[in-house]
């Protein structure tokens, strides 16, 4: 029931819940915070959580234990935090349970061989604030690097991801603590919705769903649009491969997308809204739903909300694996219960959306990045970025890159500053070849192209697009061909089979595409190519179609002789391709040890112990295992 | 059909409306792993829909499956970030190591083995999910470990020596 206790009704309710969640967020005994977002989790975190309740407990220590969500060091995953009082936060990565006891045994001393990194304070882009964690202390740690000096953070400026790994996710209070309802407050009860709706167009802010639509133009639209009632709705169906930003952000900041939702609404005259989580998502589905029962309780959601009349109410709804259910018309036919086929456009859901009523379609960025701009004004967010894309965009840094990471930098910082400064470069002393953007829609970038700043009109002339933020780097280990094939395979399995020429036309383009992998293809294949790229893109309804063949064109845009080289020459200059390699064991480097014997999935090793082995052709499959396994790199590929 | 005394309660928690079908199988595909075709019909008589749109919805949507799965739901990213640190070949290992093959159900019903879109972990590819834990840096060597610890009739302990020896793998 809503103990009318914690409903926050006026200003000095939000104080209050402010006051409650700085005791949480900075307590007096040391705190030790353990990254269990989704990623956290994967690389064992829970274990590594269990093990210092256990500690603690056992040893009765005064500390407290808490969650936090993804800060984004994905290679550290996971990620151990330990504040005490006076004293910069120090990180702690890779974490094991023994070795997370011995770090909690040695408070108040610092395990410092151990850490990465130190912040010695928080900045807040939301109001501005800075938060010094060293008093009385000086804000320096011996042999320590502060996080605003590490290559991975010092180019990042954080609007979207401002309390990812900051605040648990479970707790309200630290949400408001960091200033979170306060730009609902104020949008409420000092600004009429026309106010907010133009402080979001003063921003500039555009969709960061991929499409890069300006938010202040749809939310006239829908404000002027007749019928009642309207519908918001937040897009976290986050289809795209290699793409995890909106995952970020819901397990670890749920509340920035409610309170976004909600200003939004009241902009444009909506009373419910919508959460369209993707099913693979379960923790975001739970800590969502948590969110908004807290948000019920306390009165930020329900009626009259701060007594000002105005009502919102948020649901979520889980996806069901399709990927087409991203692009907004499919969405909202799912929403309804149907099969999530997309509707030709216009009209556009801003006039006839769910329920044939007034709706506004937002991707999960785009809603956190309101409470900021309703904050800070549209001219402070205006300021960041370029001329035409403003403000910041969060990224996935994956693929074969150092540090595997989610990034949030300002709009036009170059791909170069992203992969080699960010992301430190590729591992292994291989070369960086490309990076591939945009998901599906998008295409490959080769690596002669870093100097490329990063916005919507850039990407879009190299034959890439933004997209929805994935960004996979691959190196010089990688097909190009394969990649080429790998995105047609996805998108003829994801093709929701309603226009002939994305249905079939995914399909031939895959066959072709597939016989250059195996050899077989010819030269004039990539004319072929090019001529059914066109027909799908012309003659398909949705934005599935109509840039699918991104991926092909942009491929054999920048990495046309490697299409060669399977055609002419029957040869994957990247050893990827399986019909066109050969493994075989260097007889001089092979000791005998067996490794690859056990692991063999086609049985097709054959070696005494001790002996040099030999690979039976015949019976090959060319799952690379063995060359895996091998500790003495006896293993070849031709 | 007894199991399906466990539909009626799962159904009575919904409005009859439209809206509701895609929750409601997923309730349904959640207690029984799979959609029997009697549920399907009992849901059109409860929605006021044609068989044939719960059908349709039924076979649209990846979550949902006609045939029984196996215990064990084995969820194998192929994403781009897994793909091109070869996620490609831990689905076949997997595959291999379950016995589900390429129809995707091992024959002890033990488990079913599924390419998934992206698990958002990217940034620890290649990834596998089995029912709810994910594991991360995958090769192929890890597989058989984590597969067997699954697996009621094998012993995790035989496979782990092998996983545990290539640590330089794990980049
Ligand atoms: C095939 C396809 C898939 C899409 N997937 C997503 C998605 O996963 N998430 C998203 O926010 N937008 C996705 N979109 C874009 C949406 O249609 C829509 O433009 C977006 O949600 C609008 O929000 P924004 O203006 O905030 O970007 C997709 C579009 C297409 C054509
Ligand atoms: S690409 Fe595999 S988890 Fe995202």
């Amino acid at each position: 029931m809503i103990s009318t206790a914690h409903r926050l009704v006026n200003l000095e309710d939000l104080h209050q819940a402010m006051r409650q969640g700085r005791d949480l967020l900075y307590p007096s005994e040391p705190k030790i915070m353990i990254g269990t977002a989704t990623c956290g989790l994967a690389a064992d975190a829970e274990e590594v959580l269990h093990a210092v309740r256990e500690e603690v407990a056992n040893s009765k220590l005064p500390y407290q234990v808490t969650e936090t969500g993804c800060i984004g060091w994905c290679s550290q995953e996971p990620l151990l935090d330990i504040c005490i009082p006076g004293r910069p936060r120090v990180t702690y990565g890779r974490m094991k349970p023994g070795r997370a006891r011995e770090i909690v045994r040695a408070i108040p001393e610092v395990k410092r061989e151990w850490a990465l990194a130190m912040m010695p304070g928080d900045e807040n882009t939301l109001n501005g604030a800075h938060v010094n964690y060293c008093v009385p202390h000086n804000g320096h740690m011996d042999g320590l690097t502060a996080y605003k000096d590490l290559p991975l953070f010092k180019r990042q400026l954080r609007i979207v991801l401002r309390n990812c790994g900051i605040i648990n996710p479970d707790n309200l209070e630290e949400y408001i603590a960091r200033g979170g309802y306060h730009a609902l407050w104020h949008a409420l009860r000092k600004h009429t919705p026309e106010e907010i709706l133009n402080e979001v167009k003063r921003s500039g802010l555009r969709g960061r769903g991929g499409a890069g639509f300006p938010t202040g133009v749809k939310w006239q639209a829908v404000r002027d649009a007749q019928g009642e009632p309207k519908y918001v709705i937040c897009n976290a169906d986050e289809g795209d491969p290699g793409a995890y930003m909106d995952r970020g952000v819901l397990e670890g900041d749920p509340h920035s997308v409610l309170e976004g939702m909600t200003i939004g609404g009241y902009a444009m005259g909506a009373h419910e809204g919508i959460i369209y989580v993707r099913e693979e998502y379960p923790l975001a589905v739970m800590r969502m739903k948590q969110a908004i029962r807290q948000a019920q309780d306390a009165g930020l959601l329900g009626q009259s909300i701060f007594d000002s009349g105005f009502s919102f109410e948020i649901r979520v709804v889980k996806g069901a694996g399709a990927f087409v259910c991203g692009e907004e018309t499919a969405l909202i036919r799912s929403i309804e219960g149907k099969v999530g086929e997309p509707q030709q456009r216009p009209p556009y859901p801003a006039q006839h959306g769910l329920w044939g009523k007034p709706t506004c379609i937002n991707n999960v960025e785009t809603w956190a990045n309101i409470a900021v701009i309703v904050q800070r004004g549209g001219d402070w967010f205006s300021q960041i970025g370029t001329a035409k894309s403003k403000g910041t965009k969060v990224f996935s840094l994956v693929g074969n890159i150092e540090n595997t990471a989610l990034i949030e930098v300002p709009m036009g910082t170059t791909l170069a500053e992203i992969v080699y400064e960010i992301g430190g470069g590729v591992p292994n002393g291989r070369a960086c070849k490309a990076v591939q953007t945009g998901g599906p829609s998008g295409g490959c970038i080769p690596a002669d192209k870093f100097d490329l700043p990063v916005d919507y009109d850039s990407l879009n002339q190299a034959g890439s697009i933004m997209g929805s933020g994935g960004m996979i780097v691959m190196d010089d280990h990688t097909c190009m061909v394969d990649i080429a094939k790998y995105f047609l395979e996805f998108l003829e399995d994801e093709s929701c089979g309603k226009c002939f020429t994305c249905r079939v036309g995914t399909q031939r383009l895959k066959e072709i595409v597939t016989r250059i992998s195996q050899g077989e293809g010819k030269e004039e294949d990539l004319d072929l190519l090019q001529d059914l790229s066109w027909l799908v893109r012309e003659g398909s309804l949705c934005g599935l179609g109509q840039t699918a063949p991104n991926p092909v064109l942009s491929t054999l845009r920048y990495f046309r002789s490697e299409y060669l080289a399977h055609i002419r020459d029957r040869r994957c200059p990247a050893h990827r391709c399986r019909e066109l390699i050969t493994f075989a064991i260097d007889p001089v480097l092979c000791n005998g040890c067996g490794a690859c014997v056990q692991i063999c999935s086609g049985k097709a090793i054959l070696g005494e112990k001790k002996k040099p082995h030999i690979i039976t052709q015949a019976q090959c499959t060319k799952c690379g295992a063995c060359l895996e396994m091998c500790k003495f790199d006896a293993v070849l590929v031709h | 059909m007894p199991e399906m005394e466990a539909v009626k309660p799962l159904l009575a928690q919904f409005k009859d409306e439209r809206a509701n079908l895609i929750p409601i199988l997923q309730e349904i595909q959640a207690a029984f792993s799979y959609l029997p075709e009697e549920a399907l019909r009992r849901v059109a008589r409860k929605l006021h829909v044609p068989v044939t749109d719960v059908y349709q919805v039924a076979t649209f949507y990846r979550c949902f499956s006609l045939k029984p799965r196996g215990r064990h739901l084995v969820q194998v990213c192929l994403g781009t970030a897994c793909h091109v640190r070869g996620g490609d070949l831990v689905l076949e290992r997997t595959q291999t190591e379950t016995g589900a093959g390429l129809s995707g159900t091992s024959p002890d019903l033990e488990f079913t083995v599924e390419p998934v879109r992206c698990l958002g972990c990217c940034g620890l590819a290649p990834v596998m999910r089995v029912d709810r834990d994910t594991f991360a840096h995958l090769d192929q060597a890890k597989v058989r470990g984590i597969v067997n610890r699954y697996h009621p009739r094998r012993k995790p302990a035989t496979v782990d020596k092998i996983a545990a020896s290539p640590e330089k793998v794990r980049s």
